[in-house]
């Protein structure tokens, strides 16, 4: 249980990083926090010859507003957790992150580290994926974005080429008249393992508390965070916290699944609980919830 | 971080990693790979800090990181560089006990010990962020702590019971 043995090198800079990536070819990985990526080293999933070290690399850890809320790759996810601005802009993200492993692994644990990493179960893809979020990304020809539903391609697997560096994730702006709705829910065989089924909502409403526009995206159900579109179709025009519609919305979500069955919980059970899940979190994301108002 | 030009390319090549560990600066060569559960152990001979896991499940080799619990197993000890650790070693640097260790013996918070160093500093940043925690909080806050011995009722007890000693203290 200790990783093979690799170079170790450190990032000055985001161009420095990308500059290495490109001498060191396809037998390099970014280590960021490192929470991912070291079990796997550990168990020798993974076994880079070399690792190029952002963790300490300058600028790529802020959390700032100016229009859209700007996350930095490398902010700590419990630094994520912690914002105040991340709670004003985007309350959906501090939701999520509440259910993402334990306090010892978000401390270190990167906000671009996870998104990176494309695990199909974890929650940020899909609490991203329900925001609309845009990833920002460097390479060697600059600056380009991707946006969420475009960026998880498979299991472990980003539209990041091998060269090129997660440097900022970026949630567009709500107008502050806007009323909105998030909630992330999911169920997981102990609270911070991976989640079994989860599911994140994003609701816009207008003035008599209808719903205006629906986000809804599960993680854990298939090789990449799902949005719900023909629940989010169905939701549109009816009463946040109505009961039918959450429930109508609960089993349009997971019509069609074919989750995974492992170890840990059967495909049939997965399509239960992302039909329930579904229907608890539209239903806590109701202003009219107890804690509801966002 | 010392790293020569020729050494720069070569996996195996070993470096100098300088840390304070509960307020004692110390420096080792190391290889790159060297995980901070190991360099704590087998570099500088704190055993205090257990390795269960060896991949981030279990919780032992919880140590804290520039004020911030972290798991020294998926930490390689070159990312540290630098940095202020504590273990549990830097609890009770005296004759008596830490009041959370204290707690934990009275109220039966450990059985044979093996998770214990992890819960004691997981415990410590628990009671710093949130002084008088409800079960529930407990209760989450250590759910990255595995206990195969006292099935936590007697952990839960012993943080109640080191939040009530640490606000009289």
């Amino acid at each position: 249980m200790k990783p093979a043995p690799f170079v170790h090198l450190s990032a000055g800079s985001i161009d420095e990083a990308v500059a290495l990536l490109l001498e060191h070819g396809d037998d390099v990985k970014i280590l960021a926090g490192g929470q991912s990526l070291v079990p796997l080293m550990n168990m020798r999933l993974a076994q880079p010859a070399v690792l190029v070290d952002i963790g300490r690399t300058p600028g790529l850890d802020a959390i700032a507003v100016d229009g859209a809320l700007r996350i930095g790759a490398t902010a700590r996810q419990s630094a994520v957790l912690r914002s105040p601005a991340v709670a004003a802009a985007a309350p959906l993200l501090t939701d999520a992150l509440q259910w993402v492993s334990h306090p010892a692994i978000r401390n270190r644990g990167t906000f671009g580290g996870s998104v990176a990493h494309a695990d199909a179960a974890a929650e940020l893809p899909s609490a991203l994926l329900a925001l609309d979020a845009e990833m920002v990304a460097r390479g060697p020809q600059g600056e380009r974005t991707i946006p969420a539903g475009d960026f998880f391609v498979t299991y472990f697997t980003s539209a990041l080429e091998e060269d090129e560096v997660l440097t900022e994730v970026r949630v567009p702006p709500r107008s502050p008249a806007e009323r909105t709705g998030a909630k992330f829910l999911e169920i997981a065989r102990r609270h911070g393992d991976f989640a079994l089924v989860g599911v994140a909502v994003s609701l816009s409403l207008d003035a008599e508390d209808a719903i205006a526009g629906a986000r809804v995206a599960l993680c854990g159900v298939a090789d990449v965070p799902l949005r719900a579109r023909a629940a989010e179709a169905a939701l549109v025009g009816t009463r946040a916290g109505d009961v039918a519609a959450a429930t109508e919305a609960g089993r349009l979500a997971a019509e069609g699944l074919e989750p995974p069955s492992d170890v840990h919980a059967s495909a049939r059970y997965r399509v239960d609980a992302a039909t329930t899940l579904v229907r608890r979190a539209l239903l806590a994301a109701s202003p009219t919830a107890p804690g509801g108002e966002r | 971080m010392a790293i020569d030009a020729s050494s720069r390319h070569d996996p195996t090549a070993r470096r100098v990693v300088s840390v304070v560990v509960n307020g004692e600066p110390h420096s080792a060569l190391v290889e790159s790979r060297l995980l901070l559960s190991d360099f704590l152990r087998h570099e500088l001979g704190l055993t205090g800090t257990h390795v269960g896991c060896e991949h981030g499940v279990c919780g032992a080799c919880t140590v804290s990181i520039d004020g911030q619990i972290a798991r020294s197993c998926t930490t390689l000890a070159v990312q540290v560089d630098g940095a202020e650790i504590r273990t549990v070693e830097g609890m009770a640097p005296g004759e008596e006990l830490h009041p959370i260790q204290q707690a934990f013996r009275r109220q039966h918070g450990l059985q044979c010990g093996f998770c214990t160093p992890g819960f004691l500093i997981t415990v410590e940043a628990l009671l710093r962020e949130i002084p008088d925690p409800s079960e529930e909080q407990i209760r989450e806050y250590l759910s990255g702590n595995v206990c195969r011995c006292t099935g936590y009722v007697g952990i839960v007890a012993a943080v109640r019971e080191a939040a009530d000693l640490m606000r009289e203290a």
